[in-house]
């Protein structure tokens, strides 16, 4: 497997995500192509560090082992901490959806258009 | 974590700290106005240690540009003024919504709780220089927003929160993947690493930005950055988002949210994409954006019939005259002095902070009496409530970018900059909106003091109101006329910038 590969999967994804959120109707599944977007980039960042030469090893050969593993592990502590804040944001994605059904009975993103100059 | 790191932290320890004693102490006390007491003598705190800290760099006791917490974070003068900032516009913020909040009854305490933990969020991406913690702290910052857009629990409110979260939520997926493929490309979410590696990696001339994954990432994290400081294309959130939530959250969010937006747009292109080559050419992406905001948040504000969503395009012109400071940053021809583009965007940030919130307060004042934002209903106000009008003429007045206010300098030095840097043309692009903007501007004013009111009963305001309005209204005028010292705390703040990258 290339690095290619990986890429071109994160793409796919990513587009797929992005044409969901911008098309689907219902907040819920706007949230989950939000997610899967999310997911694309995690893809992404895993793939190309593993890769990629950290930058700080190329500039300092006499780096230290510590700063060799935490260069090597930049890209998956990226994609933990998109993971963590995208559960975040679901959770009060939902929580807000939950509120809009109860006022007006409809997930629908379309039917949130009240506001019209 | 060492003591000194801690004390270079403290500005946003001492906030989020702040924060969740509020959060504490509204469990003990039954009446909710102390408080705002509390949260307003509070921001002493953080102010305070964000003073000393400025203290420390021109003392000399502490290092410039000193990296904390594995060289994430920095402190600098740059990120110290967007601190000043911020306390300040979360304090008249808090004033502002002493009144409003009432309607939430048990709630209050959380309001003012998710406005300081969302502040201590823009005020680290004002000082991070690193490609994770600018997306933790960016996250840190909208959250909060979202559910305070939400706060009022209606219809609107619910819609608008909704609509935020899920922008947000788009833009900061484009601002991870553009993060992502530059971290791919050089190795590093450190941004002086990022600098070093594209200053040495091969620039293929047929492609733009030297390689397509570069022009990639860069793309990307402008339409990300762009959704918070609601620049043209990324836009379409701000009028609805702005109507349905509550004021003060509005006001919050075109101060604040805009400034932090700013100031981390500048961090990140001048220390990671600064050298001469790149920026040529991400000058000329944010020049063509600054032209559209401006044009369009202006022409459709002309047709707006509510008062909060005439200010929402406003806030998206403005955001294009800020712009044009930050297309012409970068160019650096003219006189050579390359921080004059830093520095005009810092000083119309701060200018815009003032006069937004003294138009913010006086519409709050106003429109929470008569339970109306139609700018219809402001018909006649001259004579109902004379100060509240005067207080909302000066701020539209400087808005509108006429002496002896602060709009006018800083319109004034943003489009200096921008002689400077050879873009004539973006200056007049920018001059004949502020013509179109004056048209829609002062047809409220005619409207307050040359139309009969629907009724005679007067409209009386709150203290904190009347605080906020001073505080807001002085800042107007004195930095107005007596500019020279904020422009050179502006001047200092943006060299800081430029010596770290």
């Amino acid at each position: 497997m290339s690095l290619e590969n990986f890429l071109l999967v994160g793409a796919i994804l990513f587009s797929i995500g992005m044409y969901g959120a911008i098309s689907r109707r219902s907040a819920v599944v706007v949230l989950m192509s939000l997610e899967l977007m999310f997911t694309a980039v995690n893809i992404t960042a895993v793939a190309l560090s593993r890769y990629v030469l950290p930058a700080g090893l190329i500039f300092d050969p006499s780096t230290t082992s510590d700063l060799v593993t935490r260069s090597l592990l930049t890209g998956h502590v990226f994609a933990i901490f998109i993971i963590t804040v995208g559960a975040a944001e679901v959770a009060l994605g939902v929580a807000i959806v939950i509120m809009l059904y109860r006022n007006r009975e409809t997930v629908f993103v379309t039917d949130a258009n009240q506001m019209r100059h | 974590m060492t003591m000194h790191d801690i004390y270079l932290l403290s500005p946003e320890l001492s906030l989020a700290g702040l924060a969740t004693l509020v959060l504490l102490v509204d469990l003990i006390v039954k009446r909710k106005s102390y408080l705002f007491v509390l949260t307003i003598v509070g921001l002493a705190v953080p102010l305070g240690f964000t003073l000393a800290l400025l203290g420390s760099l021109d003392g000399a006791s502490m290092m410039e540009n000193e990296g904390v917490l594995r060289d994430t974070l920095v402190v600098d003068k740059f990120g110290l003024f967007f601190k000043l900032l911020l306390i300040s516009a979360v304090a008249i913020v808090s004033l502002l919504s002493i009144d409003y909040v009432k309607r939430f009854e048990q709630f209050q305490s959380e309001f003012l709780v998710l406005l300081m933990y969302s502040a201590t969020g823009m005020m680290l991406m004002a000082s991070t220089k690193e490609l994770i913690t600018i997306y933790i702290a960016l996250e840190l910052s909208a959250l909060p927003v979202a559910a305070l857009a939400a706060f009022m629990r209606d219809g609107r409110s619910a819609e608008s929160g909704l609509k935020f979260l899920i922008l947000s939520g788009i833009s900061s997926a484009l601002l991870l993947y553009g993060m992502v493929l530059v971290f791919g490309l050089t190795g590093s979410t450190q941004l002086d690493d990022i600098a070093e590696r594209i200053a040495t990696l091969a620039i293929y001339t047929d492609q733009p930005f030297g390689s397509y994954a570069l022009l990639m990432g860069v793309v990307l994290m402008v339409a990300g950055f762009g959704f918070k400081i609601t620049a043209f294309p990324f836009q379409m959130w701000a009028p609805d988002v702005y109507e349905g939530a509550p004021t003060p959250v509005t006001a919050f969010l075109s101060v604040a949210s805009k400034a932090a937006g700013f100031a981390v747009i500048l961090r990140v292109f001048y220390s990671a994409f600064g050298i001469e080559e790149l920026s040529i050419e991400w000058s000329a992406i944010f020049a063509v954006l600054a032209a559209l905001s401006m044009t369009i948040g202006n022409l459709v504000a002309i047709a707006q019939r509510s008062m909060k969503r005439l200010l929402a395009y406003s806030t998206i012109a403005h955001a294009g005259y800020i712009m044009v400071g930050l297309a012409a940053v970068s160019t650096r021809a003219g006189s050579g002095d390359s921080s004059l583009g830093i520095s005009a965007v810092l000083f119309y940030l701060s200018g815009y902070a003032a006069m937004n919130l003294a138009v913010f307060s006086a519409v709050i004042a106003i429109s929470n009496r008569i339970n109306s934002d139609a700018i219809s209903d402001f018909a006649g106000m001259a004579r109902r409530a004379p100060y509240l009008s005067a207080v909302l003429a000066f701020g539209i007045v400087s808005l509108t970018g006429i002496p002896p206010t602060v709009g006018f300098i800083a319109k004034v030095y943003v489009f200096g900059a921008a002689v400077d840097a050879g873009l004539e043309w973006l200056v007049i692009i920018g001059v004949l909106n502020s013509v179109i903007a004056a048209y829609y501007y002062l047809r409220v004013i005619k409207l307050m003091y040359l139309s009969e009111p629907p009724s005679t009963d007067s409209i009386e305001s709150g203290i904190p109101l009347r605080l906020a309005m001073l505080v807001t209204s002085a800042g107007v005028l004195l930095f107005g006329l007596y500019p020279t010292g904020l422009l050179n705390f502006v001047k200092s703040a943006a060299q800081a910038l430029l010596s770290t990258s």
